[in-house]
Formats: C-alpha cells, sequence, structure tokens
C-alpha cells in the first residue's frame, strides 16, 4: 500500500469532474482548427510571461489527446457540446471567433466562466451543470495540467529534476523562485 | 524451456512476491535447489522497468490513465493505484476475475515479483501488544508464536532488505536494525515536537521506517529521492524481489525460476501424508506440467494461496488441503483506511523541500495500550501522513485566469500537512473466501468468491480514527483542519490477510507454529494468508520474518529426515 501523504486531503481534486471513464477509446477526433481553439484558450488561461505559455508548449494538443482517450462518451459530449456553446457565445459578444479575438476580450469572456462556477462543487452536481460550465472547468483543469507536465511547464515555468540524488527538508526559499515539479504519478 | 526443465527439486516455491522471493533466497543459500513458479511474466531488474525514467512530458497521457487501461482494470483504476506508468506492473482483471459477494477491491500484480515491484515499502514490527491480542481478549485463536520467536528474524530481514527508520524505543513498535533514518521536512520536525509536548510523549510523529536503503548495501545504491518506486527503481533502491533476493538467489546457481506458471493444485500423498509436489498450468500455452520436491512453500499471495489449498488433495478434503479445521479462507483481514483530516500551516514560507521523499511520517498506535484503557472498540491504528507545500493543483480562483494565475502557479503555496489513519481488521469467521467452481477465468479455473465486510469494531474505530487526526493537528497549531471519512471498501488497504491462519490446535487453525500445514507437514504457507490477527502495522515486514524462520526450520527438518 502506498503512503497516503496528507496533501490528498486538502486542496481540489483536480480531474476529479469528468475523468470517470467509460469503456472504451472512442473515435472522437479533433481537426488542426479545434485544436488551433483549444491552443488559444489554454494561452488565454496561462500566457507568455517571462516564460512561454500554454500555447506553446502545445497544450491545445494535449487537451484533445486526454478529452479523446481518458473521458468517459458522456464527459465526451459534455465538453464538445459546451466547446461549441463557449464559441458561439464569444461571437455573439464580440462579433468574430475566439481564435481571431483580442487577448482582453477573451481574458474578460473566460474570466466570467471562471467567476460563475460555483466554488462548492461535487462529482455529482458537476455533472448537472450545463455543458459550457462542464465544458470551460475541463478547459481549465486540463490546462493546467497539460501545460505543467509539458518540458516547458516543468522546467521553464517550474523546476524538475529526474534525479534528485538527496533529500533537504528544510531548503532556503525566496519569492520569485520557482517551485518544484513533484507530481510524478 | 518448459520442456528442458528437470522434473524434481528439493524444494517447489509458488509465487516469487516479497514472501515468495525470500523463500526462494533463503532455501537455495542453505544449499536446496528451488523451482520458483510465478503465475505471470518474467519482470527483468532495471530492463523491465520500461517507464522508470521518464519525465513527465514524455507520458502520452502526462500520466493519467486511457479509458482503455480502465476498463481492463475497473478495480485498480479506483483512486491513485492505477496511474499511465504503472498500468504495465497491473494484471488484467477481465483476464481474472472474481465474485464480490460484498465489495472487495482486489489489487492484483501476476507477475514475477508481484507486489513487491508496486508495495508501500513501509516496514514496521509487530509486538507483543499484537502476538498476545487474540489471547488477551478471547478473540478468534491466539498465536501460536510470540515476539521472541520472531525477533531474530525481524533482524535477519531488516539487514538483509535495508530498512531506514529511527530508534524510538516504542513497546508497541520494537526498534529494528536500521539504516539512517530519512530526514522529516521543517515543518513536520514542527508539529510532531508539538504534539509529543500536548500529549507528554504518549503520542509521537515519526518518520516513516521504509525498505528504501540510505546507504549502498549489497550491489544497491542508495535511494536517489526520485518518489518513482512503483515504476520500478534502476537503482534497486527499494527492496522488491528483483532487486534483492532473486539475484541473491540466482547466485547460489541452485534457483530454477519459470514464468507464466500457474500452480493448479498441490500433488498430495494420502498414505505419507505429504505432498509430493505440483500440477502447473502453463497460462501461454495452456499444457500441464507435474513438478516433484521434498517441500513446497505456497507464497501465492494471501488469498491466492487459499486458491491453491482449496483447490488440492480434494479427493481427500473436497474443501482442500487444511480445510479439516473448517476454518480453511475464514478470518480474512485487512487495514481499514481512508480516513484522516488535513489542515494548513502558518509560516515558514521561507522554507521549501529539495528532492522527493518516497516516504512520509508515521504516528505509531496509542489507543488501547493498557488493560483498563476502554475506547468501544479492541485494537487501534496509526497514522501516516506529511507536510508539503501546495503546488500548481492548489485552488487560487481569487486570481482569476491569465498572467497573475500563471506567475501564482509557478512559486509553491503555503504549507499544508495531511493525515490519514490505517486501522486494524478483528479477524471475523464470516469474513470469508471461498471457491466458486461455477465461475471460470480466461484459464477455465474457479475462481475465488470474496465475502468480506467491516464490522462493528472497526466502524466505532473509524470515529476516533477521524476524530483524534483533527484533534492532534489543531494541537499542533495546524489551521482550517478538516477531518474526513471517504469510506473503506475491504481490499483497498491491499493488506489481504487471513485464510490459513496459524494457530496451536490442528481443530482451530490451518498451519502450526511454523507455517506447516498440519495434515501435509512438508507443505508450508508463509505469506499473509497465515496471518492470525493484523495488527495494524503494514504486514509485509512481518511475511519476510516469518518466511525466513520457516525456510531454516525446514530445511532443520529435511536434515533430519521428518519431512
Amino acid at each position: 500500500m502506498a503512503v497516503a501523504m496528507g496533501a490528498a486531503f486538502v486542496g481540489p481534486r483536480l480531474l476529479s469532474a469528468g475523468f470517470v471513464r467509460g469503456t472504451s477509446e472512442t473515435a472522437l477526433s479533433f481537426s488542426s482548427a479545434d485544436i488551433a481553439l483549444l491552443d488559444e484558450i489554454a494561452d488565454t488561461i496561462l500566457p507568455d510571461t517571462k516564460v512561454p505559455g500554454a500555447k506553446a508548449a502545445k497544450t491545445g494538443e494535449c487537451i484533445a489527446l486526454l478529452v479523446r482517450d481518458c473521458f468517459e462518451i458522456e464527459e465526451q459530449a459534455a465538453f464538445v457540446g459546451g466547446l461549441a456553446e463557449i464559441t458561439a457565445a464569444y461571437e455573439k459578444r464580440f462579433g468574430t471567433g475566439f481564435a481571431r479575438g483580442k487577448p482582453a476580450d477573451r481574458l474578460a469572456f473566460l474570466n466570467d466562466y471562471n467567476r460563475a462556477l460555483p466554488k462548492k462543487s461535487t462529482p455529482a452536481s458537476r455533472r448537472k451543470e450545463p455543458n459550457d460550465w462542464r465544458c470551460f472547468r475541463h478547459l481549465k483543469e486540463l490546462t493546467l495540467l497539460g501545460y505543467f507536465t509539458s518540458e516547458i511547464g516543468c522546467t521553464q515555468a517550474l523546476r524538475f529534476v529526474e534525479v534528485p540524488g538527496g533529500y533537504d527538508g528544510n531548503a532556503p526559499y525566496k519569492p520569485g523562485d520557482r517551485n518544484w515539479f513533484v507530481e510524478v504519478r | 524451456m518448459t520442456t528442458n526443465l528437470p522434473q524434481e527439486f528439493d524444494a517447489i516455491v509458488v509465487g516469487s512476491g516479497i514472501s515468495g522471493g525470500w523463500a526462494a533466497k533463503e532455501l537455495t543459500q542453505k544449499g536446496l535447489k528451488v523451482l520458483l513458479l510465478d503465475r505471470g511474466r518474467n519482470v527483468e531488474h532495471i530492463k523491465d522497468y520500461v517507464n522508470a525514467l521518464k519525465a513527465p512530458w514524455e507520458f502520452k497521457h502526462r500520466t493519467q490513465t486511457t479509458s482503455a487501461a480502465e476498463a481492463d482494470h475497473p478495480v485498480a483504476k479506483v483512486e491513485y493505484f492505477l496511474t499511465e506508468g504503472s498500468t504495465p506492473f497491473w494484471s488484467s482483471e477481465i483476464d481474472s476475475p472474481y465474485e464480490q459477494a460484498k465489495p472487495f477491491s482486489w489489487l492484483r500484480s501476476y507477475q514475477v515479483g508481484g507486489r513487491s515491484l508496486m508495495w508501500g515499502r513501509q516496514s514496521y514490527r509487530w509486538s507483543d501488544l499484537d502476538f498476545t491480542a487474540n489471547a488477551r481478549e478471547g478473540i478468534a485463536v491466539d498465536w501460536p508464536i510470540r515476539y521472541s520467536d520472531i525477533a531474530p528474524w525481524y533482524d535477519h530481514a531488516e539487514r538483509f532488505a535495508g530498512i531506514s527508520g529511527s530508534i524510538e524505543g516504542l513497546p508497541q513498535l520494537p526498534d529494528g536494525q536500521f539504516m539512517p533514518a530519512m530526514e522529516m521536512n521543517c515543518v513536520e520536525k514542527d508539529v510532531a515536537a508539538r504534539i509529543r509536548k500536548h500529549y507528554n510523549d504518549s503520542r509521537r510523529m515519526i518518520i516513516g521506517r521504509t525498505a528504501n536503503i540510505t546507504q549502498p548495501h549489497e550491489d544497491r545504491v542508495n535511494c536517489q529521492y526520485r518518489n518513482k518506486c512503483w515504476l520500478g527503481c534502476p537503482f534497486g533502491a527499494y527492496f522488491s524481489s528483483q532487486s534483492s533476493t532473486l539475484p541473491a538467489a540466482m547466485k547460489t546457481g541452485n534457483l530454477t525460476l519459470r514464468p507464466f506458471s500457474i500452480v493448479m493444485r498441490l500433488l498430495y500423498d494420502r498414505d505419507r501424508r505429504r505432498a509430493t509436489g505440483v500440477e502447473v498450468l502453463d497460462a501461454e500455452t495452456n499444457q500441464t506440467y507435474e513438478f516433484k520436491s521434498k517441500i513446497v512453500f505456497v507464497c501465492a499471495s494471501a488469498l491466492n494461496s487459499n486458491w491453491v489449498l482449496m483447490n488440492s488433495a480434494t479427493d481427500v478434503w473436497p474443501e482442500g488441503l487444511g480445510s479439516s479445521s473448517g476454518v480453511l479462507g475464514r478470518y480474512i483481514m485487512d487495514h481499514h483506511f481512508r480516513v484522516g483530516a488535513g489542515g494548513r500551516v502558518d509560516g515558514y514560507l521561507d522554507r521549501i523541500v529539495n528532492g522527493r521523499r518516497p516516504n512520509g511520517i508515521y504516528i505509531p498506535r496509542y489507543r488501547n495500550l493498557t488493560e483498563g484503557e476502554n475506547r468501544g472498540y479492541r485494537r487501534g491504528f496509526g497514522y501516516q501522513g506529511g507536510a508539503s507545500r501546495l503546488g500548481w493543483k492548489r485552488d487560487v480562483a481569487e486570481l482569476g485566469l491569465g498572467a497573475s494565475l500563471k506567475d501564482a502557479l509557478c512559486e509553491p503555496g503555503e504549507w499544508s500537512i495531511g493525515l490519514t489513519a490505517f486501522g486494524e481488521i478483528l479477524p471475523h469467521a464470516d469474513n470469508r473466501v471461498t471457491l466458486d467452481r461455477g465461475k471460470k477465468d480466461k484459464w477455465g479455473l474457479p475462481v475465488l468468491r470474496l465475502d468480506c465486510e467491516l464490522r462493528d469494531n472497526e466502524l466505532k474505530m473509524r470515529r476516533d480514527m477521524e476524530t483524534d487526526a483533527a484533534e492532534m493537528l489543531m494541537a499542533a497549531g495546524v489551521k482550517d483542519v478538516k477531518s474526513r471519512d471517504e469510506g473503506y471498501t475491504f481490499g483497498q488497504g491491499i493488506h489481504e490477510m487471513g485464510g490459513a491462519r496459524m494457530g496451536r490446535d490442528p481443530k482451530t487453525s490451518v498451519l502450526n507454529a511454523h507455517n506447516q500445514v498440519w495434515e501435509a507437514p512438508n507443505v508450508f504457507v508463509t505469506d499473509g494468508s497465515c496471518m492470525t490477527s493484523a495488527s495494524c502495522v503494514n504486514p509485509s515486514l512481518t511475511y519476510m520474518a516469518l518466511t525466513a524462520r520457516a525456510a531454516d526450520f525446514a530445511v532443520e527438518e529435511l536434515k533430519r529426515g521428518t519431512l
């Protein structure tokens, strides 16, 4: 039995919403335009700063792969349907497609979703949410996952070494130092 | 390989996990020619650890499991057991089904090395508090051994396996032959000191005792703090059959290893009251073979060792070898958990942890240590846990999306600490496994039917397991403490025990004090199935010690000609 580390009891449980899977990989596929759109959404959530952002880390491709291979069928449908609703809402509000929108408009638009989501939820309550909410939750979670597990995320946004070689449980830290990537499971 | 094998050996060992690996090592080092059988594929040390050195971005699904993998592992997918990297080490649950009379999560690794490649590595000695508990309380039957019988074998097991830990002088958790302990981090040290003070040293938080070596040992490199043990360690830094017992056994020149070998039954000579060998089904070719030996060690993992016994000598006893007592398959145990508390720690924002320690903290049992204490339940529990700074998964909803979110998540968050309790399950006659001959696995063999549940004692204990965790954290100054009982399904502890318990009387037990089957003294059962009670500490170290002790006894008896 693995050591049950305490961190499992605090903080949000990432990917808890959709990752109750179905029985087989499906034929769901995303076009290059879909992936470009996912890249733009991901890059709005985690843009270029002093280190490259989600688009540079090919997060769109990662999101598409995870939705295709790891989501149960019903959640895939919610994701695809919700994504269509989100892009339609954007076009209705700003008169142009998300992929060609202004960065400030995109950020304001996605932040509205971010604020609208209930702070507290359960897997059951999330399943009852409208598709665009469900899709947005996945977009945010998968963007964080895809980005921080990418080579850029691990080695530029964070720090990662394959073989630490030792342990220091009381090392100095100052604000601005990058965190370690430790989620190696 | 199959047709060229000799047909006769001094000893046959069924299963190559922690217990079987130890049996093979001890018996070959004492000069016996040993055939080691495992039902699964071979896993070669280092070479077959295909995911061990992958960076996170080199996993196709970034370590997330796929729907296809989950369809093949509907039980292992629960919680964190199944990951993309560890999927090759979990066996197909579709090929090897079982019946759940009540919910039971049975996690299996059918491969050479078994679950020794996947285990949690926490290694604790039992004490006489555990060995005398059944007798003192009139529960089940008395253990036929005491701590003094097994203590030298704990020494032996720890010296070879390499257990790191701290000397504490606690009677309920005896010290051992430890390598230097791993380090608690700054917050754990602080919380440990506060707990110790608050409870006048009656409760103690210590660093976990783990089978990760902290110094070079044999041909193994000390732990590199990668925390990827469950993918196989290329440094051999944690104890597994592959890193430790199998190389030692192979070095003797006395070991023959045969993978893909499902032991269908022990061959039994009713006149001599001895096993004569085993019948094997080749998992790849479906051909059957017989191998003969003077002694057999059954180490197929707790529930599967029950299966092997139940399927053996059925012409003499319809319910199988060891069933004349009526207790074979009964008194199944595990450790119940998934209950505890966690919270936020103020301060230490100028401190961080470097390195990924594959170990946490441990709070040894402190409940019901004395006769006078009455908590409304028997036995007790310990806690595992740890402190760390929050990472990129933390909730920073107030920042919104964009550059501010990204900047924040590139830095560590505040410290948090959590405790998860692991509690003892009492041996109960109606927690049992039986053979379901109506349902067959991929090889046409009958499957096990598992019928186990938590009972009143465990359910009462869980209340203390939850509230004590919160109380201790609050006493240590932890903020926003939240306790939680996430519920437990039998088997989730992956510490299955019992079914072929040791005892003092053939009428009420399957095995004697040396792990010999009463009706077949040349058959030794030394894995978790032999356990008469469960304690609350992780059991694998005890299997190592019991196996080494039984192997020593078996070889002496062979010399005396009594087997």
